[in-house]
């Protein structure tokens, strides 16, 4: 399955991949409008210290963590893809004690938000990489 | 291959989905003492605050029992287990045959012996979608609710009702509420917290006696009520294995790969004790991740797969009146504390690992932490001051970070 993979070395801390994610999920047409005036929310972030950085989203893993104590039901594995069904959810975060990335967070509009490989807005394939100047995101089959 | 599944709750669905890896053509029944289509029982609370619904409540699809390819049967106990000739009596007289079982009975609450309970009107426990429905069906705006038990269920039940009721009185034997996830200070600062809520906590005391709608505390004091809940705790379900003398100690005893000390008999979930690699010994963890790894480990081993369940540790992630809660480990060895307002973080370390970690308010990026728990990673490989300051991937070497995010995924 195609997953979104990350290079550190080619990272350059831009942060495009953050200001890509929010407008992807803001579900607007235009960047500049969906953006204007917010402090972003994404849902890939990056981790930066000294001249180290590399973005960090939903692996997708093969034996979730974060689907298997989920207390409700609301994230769920499909085709590869773990979604999170935000009218099951009740905001407990057994997800955010679970998953070993820290890619799943409190959510700003929903209860909680994590990386669906954008299947759950209308892009339909990952933003991050489509935005990320240097190819230090990709998203492929490994 | 036929499969009975005793019990319609978390580990039941785990081993259904563990056995459906390996083998979609074994006959599956599922035996529910409960009427209900699965529901997630952490839930009932939230289901009388009204965060959520009977339908939501569903822990998986409407078609999941179809789906699964298995038939359930609702609202009938499993009261006898035949080892010697793999038979299930039901309380219906009907008798299931198995090749292989899996005992998922959960627990049973734990109501201790307290004079005068008997003659308590309107006494609940709060554990099932049916305990929660009969309580929402006792209380009024001008109830006032005794709650006996300031653990996760009593508290998680006077949230649920706090909107609903005129006062509610927590009592609890512990010098602290939440006395199995937090310790003192931490216990301290989630108290405040839903003290403002409408809710009063007396510590360091019990029931003496019930004379009608009035409790006499150990401590002289007197409580009225109209509604009481008694949340002391819960205990394994372990009934039908004992009587057939498999291995029971508090819970029934499996081995790593869910296997009870009977053949072609398994058991998961609340039911069973579990490994804990914090500190080495058997112990009960009632929690629900942990009830479905165990279910589908089970479930992977009775279809003939062979799988391991060994890194089993408490963890619990809960929220109070819009404050959070992980916890996960044990608390033992050297402490680094950071508390900063109301947001609280305290991590445990002995041997140069991880052992636990209590975080209240800001929570993200706990399952770092839970992972180094669990992986046992030597806190020697890592910037154990950065992760501690602030979790991230960023605490681990490049060479491991390149195996996280460049393309191994996660096995646990």
């Amino acid at each position: 399955m195609k997953r979104v993979y990350v290079n550190e070395k080619w990272c350059l801390a831009c942060h495009l991949c953050e200001y890509y994610c929010a407008f992807a999920n803001s579900n607007e047409k235009d960047m500049v409008k969906a953006l204007k005036d917010i402090v972003i929310h994404p849902r890939i972030r990056v981790e930066q210290k000294d001249n180290i950085s590399f973005a960090v989203s939903c692996r997708h893993c093969e034996e979730p963590l974060c689907v298997k104590g989920c207390i409700t039901g609301a994230l769920s594995i499909k085709d590869g893809v773990i979604s999170v069904d935000q009218n099951k959810c009740v905001g407990c975060f057994t997800c955010i004690l679970c998953c070993p990335y820290g890619a799943v967070s409190p959510g700003e509009k929903s209860v909680i938000q994590k990386c669906e490989l954008c299947t759950n807005n209308m892009h339909g394939s990952p933003q991050c990489v489509k935005g990320c100047p240097n190819n230090a995101i990709v998203f492929e089959e490994r | 291959m036929k499969y009975v599944i005793i019990g319609n709750s978390t580990a039941a669905v785990g081993a259904v989905e563990g056995i459906r890896k390996i083998d979609m053509e074994g006959e599956i029944t599922i035996i529910s003492k409960e009427p209900y289509h699965v529901y997630s029982r952490p839930l009932i609370s939230y289901l009388l605050y009204g965060k959520t619904d009977e339908e939501r409540m569903k822990y998986r699809k409407e078609d999941f029992y179809d789906a699964m390819n298995c038939k359930v049967l609702l609202g009938k106990k499993a009261v006898k287990i035949d080892d010697a000739k793999k038979e299930v009596l039901l309380d219906s007289g009907e008798v299931l045959n198995y090749d292989k079982l899996l005992v998922a009975t959960g627990s049973l609450p734990f109501v201790p012996p307290m004079k005068g309970l008997e003659g308590v009107e309107k006494r609940f426990s709060f554990m099932s979608l049916d305990d929660a429905k009969k309580l929402e069906s006792a209380i009024s705006p001008n109830s006032k609710v005794l709650i006996i038990g300031a653990g996760l269920i009593g508290l998680k039940c006077a949230e649920g009702i706090s909107k609903k009721v005129e006062s509610i009185t927590v009592v609890d034997l512990a010098d602290r509420i939440l006395s199995s996830i937090l310790d003192n200070d931490g216990a301290e600062i989630v108290k405040s917290h839903i003290e403002k809520e409408n809710v009063r906590f007396i510590l360091n005391a019990k029931v003496e006696e019930f004379t009608g709608n009035s409790a006499l505390l150990s401590n002289g004091e007197k409580v009225e009520f109209d509604v009481l809940v008694v949340a002391v705790g819960v205990i394994p379900n372990t009934g039908l294995i004992k009587d057939i003398n498999g291995k029971v100690n508090r819970g029934i005893v499996i081995d790593e790969f869910c296997q009870t000390s009977i053949p072609d008999i398994y058991a998961a979930g609340d039911c069973c004790e579990s490994f804990d690699i914090t500190i080495d010994q058997n112990r009960i963890l009632a929690l629900l991740p942990n009830a479905y790894m165990q279910g589908e480990c089970a479930g992977i081993n009775m279809a003939g797969g062979k799988k391991e369940f060994g890194k089993a540790i408490p963890m619990n992630a809960i929220s109070f009146f819009g404050l959070h809660i992980i916890t996960a480990g044990s608390y033992v060895g050297e402490v680094y504390s950071q508390i900063e307002g109301d947001n609280y973080k305290k991590l445990f370390v002995r041997d140069g690992l991880l052992k636990g970690y209590i975080l209240i308010g800001n929570v993200d990026k706990a399952g770092i932490y839970t992972s180094l728990i669990r992986e046992k990673t030597p806190l020697s490989e890592i910037d154990f001051e950065l992760v501690f300051q602030s979790p991230g991937l960023m605490a681990f070497t490049r060479r491991e970070r390149s195996k996280m995010l460049g393309g191994v995924v996660n096995e646990y």
